[in-house]
Parts: C-alpha cells; sequence; structure tokens
C-alpha cells in the first residue's frame, strides 16, 4: 500500500510538471485531467470520498470541458487533417 | 475661510472625476506601454523616422524590458522561498499537540451526531455549524456565472451580432457534428445513471459521503453529456435561461430564509421546531436535505451555464 501511495505520488509530480512543460495545450489538458484522476484516488486513499467525487466531477470533467471549449474558441485546436497536411 | 482655487482644472479632484465619468483615459500619460513596445519590435525603422528622440526611447524600453524579465524570475524565486518556508514551518501531521486539535473538533465528533442528526460528519459540519460558509460559497458561484455571463454572452440585439452569433453557430457545427449517432446511444445509456447517480449523492448527502457540491457537479456533467449529444433544440425544451434564472434564485433564497431562521433561534436559545428525526433515516436532520438540495440545484445550474456560455455565449 506504501509503494502504491508512493507510486501515485511521484505520477502526480510527473503530471504536474509535464502540463507546464507539454508543447501541445490539447496534451497538457489532457495531462491536467489525469492528475486529476490520480488526485480522485489519493483522496480515496486518504479516506475523503467526498472531495474524490467532487474532484473527479469537477476537476476531471466539468474544467477539462470548459478548457477544451476555450481552445475550440481561439482556434487553438486544429483539425486532424489540418496537422497531417502540415506533416506531411 | 475658504481655499481658492484657482488652478480647478489641473486638481487632483478635477482629474479624478473626469476619470470617474470615463472622461479621460489614464494610459494618455505616458503610460501606453504596448504600443511603445509595439514599435520597438522592428528598430530597424526607427532611424529612418531620423529622431534621435525615438531610438533613446526604444533602448529605454529594451532597458526597461530587460528590468521586467529579471524581476519577474527573482519575484517568482522570491515566491517560492516563502512558501517552502511555510511548508517546512507546518505542524506535523496528525501530531496530538497540533493546534488544530482543540475542543471544537471534539466537540463535533463527539455531539455532532445527536445536534445535527446527520450521520455524515463532514456534511453535518458544512451544512449544520458552518452553513454561514456555504451559504457564501454558493453565493460565490452564483456571482461567478453572472461574470462569465457578462463577459461571454452574445446579445442578439444588433444585426452585426446576430450575423455573428450565426457565424458562431455554423463554427460549432463545423467543429462538432451534430446527431452522432454513437454518441447519441452511448448517451441514452449514460445519462440516466449519471443523473440518478447525482441525484442520490445529493439526497443521501447527510447519510452517505457526497452532498450538494459533488452532486451538483455530476448532476451538471450529465446535463453536459446531454447537451453535446441531443443538441441545444431538445435541451432547451427541459433548461432554458428562464429556468436557471429561476432555480438559482429561489435556491439561493431558501437557503438564506432557512439559514436565517435557524440561526436566529439558535443564537437567542429558541426552539426551531426542525425535527431531526432519526438518524440514519432518509427524511432526517432537519434542514440538512432541502440545505443539499439547494446548493446541488445551484451548482448543476452552474456548471451547465458555465459550459453554453463558454460553447455559444448563450442559453
Amino acid at each position: 500500500m506504501k509503494l502504491f501511495e508512493n507510486i501515485l505520488l511521484l505520477s502526480l509530480i510527473v503530471c504536474a510538471l509535464s502540463v507546464a512543460f507539454a508543447r501541445d495545450l490539447m496534451t497538457s489538458i489532457i495531462i491536467f485531467m489525469s492528475y486529476s484522476l490520480v488526485m480522485c484516488i489519493i483522496w480515496m486513499i486518504l479516506q475523503s470520498p467526498d472531495l474524490a467525487i467532487t474532484e473527479a466531477a469537477v476537476g476531471a470533467g466539468v474544467t477539462s470541458i470548459l478548457f477544451f471549449l476555450t481552445l475550440k474558441k481561439i482556434r487553438a485546436v486544429r483539425k486532424e487533417d489540418d496537422s497531417e497536411q502540415e506533416e506531411g | 475661510m475658504s481655499r481658492k482655487r484657482d488652478n480647478y482644472d489641473t486638481s487632483r479632484w478635477k482629474r479624478f472625476k473626469s476619470w470617474l465619468d470615463g472622461e479621460t483615459d489614464l494610459l494618455e500619460h505616458g503610460m501606453e506601454a504596448h504600443e511603445a513596445v509595439m514599435r520597438s519590435q522592428d528598430p530597424v525603422v526607427m532611424p529612418v523616422h531620423g529622431e534621435g528622440k525615438e531610438i533613446l526611447k526604444a533602448k529605454e524600453i529594451w532597458r526597461f524590458k530587460r528590468f521586467y524579465k529579471v524581476m519577474s524570475v527573482l519575484l517568482c524565486l522570491g515566491v517560492i522561498l516563502v512558501l517552502l518556508w511555510t511548508v517546512a514551518s507546518l505542524p506535523i501531521t496528525g501530531d496530538a499537540a497540533n493546534p488544530d486539535n482543540n475542543e471544537v473538533v471534539a466537540r463535533y465528533i463527539e455531539r455532532g451526531l445527536q445536534e445535527t442528526g446527520a450521520v455524515n460528519i463532514v456534511t453535518g459540519m458544512i451544512l449544520d455549524y458552518r452553513a454561514f460558509d456555504t451559504f457564501g460559497e454558493s453565493c460565490v458561484l452564483f456571482i461567478g456565472s453572472c461574470c462569465v455571463l457578462l463577459l461571454l454572452r452574445l446579445d442578439g440585439n444588433s444585426k452585426h451580432e446576430e450575423l455573428e452569433k450565426l457565424v458562431a453557430e455554423t463554427n460549432d457545427r463545423h467543429y462538432e457534428p451534430k446527431d452522432d449517432i454513437i454518441l447519441q446511444k452511448c448517451s441514452c445509456v449514460l445519462v440516466p445513471v449519471i443523473l440518478i447517480f447525482g441525484i442520490y449523492i445529493v439526497l443521501n448527502g447527510h447519510l452517505s459521503p457526497g452532498g450538494g457540491f459533488s452532486g451538483g457537479a455530476v448532476l451538471g456533467s450529465g446535463l453536459i453529456l446531454y447537451q453535446n449529444a441531443f443538441g441545444y433544440e431538445r435541451m432547451g425544451k427541459l433548461f432554458t435561461e428562464k429556468v436557471y434564472k429561476r432555480t438559482t434564485l429561489c435556491a439561493l433564497t431558501f437557503y438564506c430564509l432557512a439559514k436565517s431562521y435557524s440561526f436566529f433561534t439558535g443564537a437567542n436559545h429558541l426552539e426551531s421546531g426542525i425535527p431531526l428525526g432519526t438518524p440514519g433515516a432518509i427524511l432526517s436532520s432537519g434542514l440538512i436535505l432541502p440545505l443539499n438540495i439547494c446548493v446541488g440545484l445551484v451548482v448543476a445550474c452552474t456548471m451547465y451555464t458555465f459550459y453554453t456560455l463558454f460553447r455559444k455565449g448563450g442559453m
């Protein structure tokens, strides 16, 4: 159990750092989502299921959706064929 | 003897008054850094104008930018240092001599069930002992959604804006195809489960983990999923701006009145007349259940409104 907790904490740190250093905004949002999910499991281990539910719904769900919408509004998300054309 | 005001036009009061009325722009007096920075981006053009002053100015701006960078790094390091120092001097977690181990916690744990009637002590604390804080939180949510409404709403008054709205809607369709059959079938299965789970969390806030805020967030995400699958027309039958305003206002008002009543009776040592019921039953613990429902409604409405405002700037 101790090992599992340590792995979770380590992945939290890795997630937090890679959110800041990710090149693509889309990628960093998805990493941010996974950060929230890991945090949710940690709340469960810390015996606060209230916070775990809230973290899963708000952190991983609603916040990320709002981020996605904002990215779409500012045209930061390219369509797939656009990026393929640029790569090819 | 009153002071003579021969220099009213240059007085501070006049400037303040004109600023208040929006007549003058404060940025006029040498604070217009943005334009200057734009000019300094192409320094090659500068000498063509042939003014030595401007070169000097560009140099100043460059120096200022350098100074700005150094200072921001220093400030960042300073804040990090202060925060780390604070963490280092925090008391050890779980130590018996910690300042948070006082009689308040003991009282909550020992007499919480008896006084609030809630099996879930956390909810008993949030919605009974500290209900005033929760009221403030709900109000903050409401104010937040109002601010988003002010900032992101597209008014349909003028023709130009209507056109903009139409363009936004077509763009929306461009990026996300409507009537996606896979999404619709999935959400047919998922949405009822999510909504029922959210309602369960809200209604059982005083018995099991959860409560108004988390249940409301789950409900809101269920609504967002439904909207994504079936579009605004289907959603408009259930949820419009009017519904949002009425629900939020009623919930907040009810919360305020109910809690004011219980605070009033509690502070004056009167009998509130609200039955606590048997702990563990669904209809128990006095005001906690209705307050949970109120908070849940406010949170669910706010989440959904945020989504619609971000997506198309209106309900």
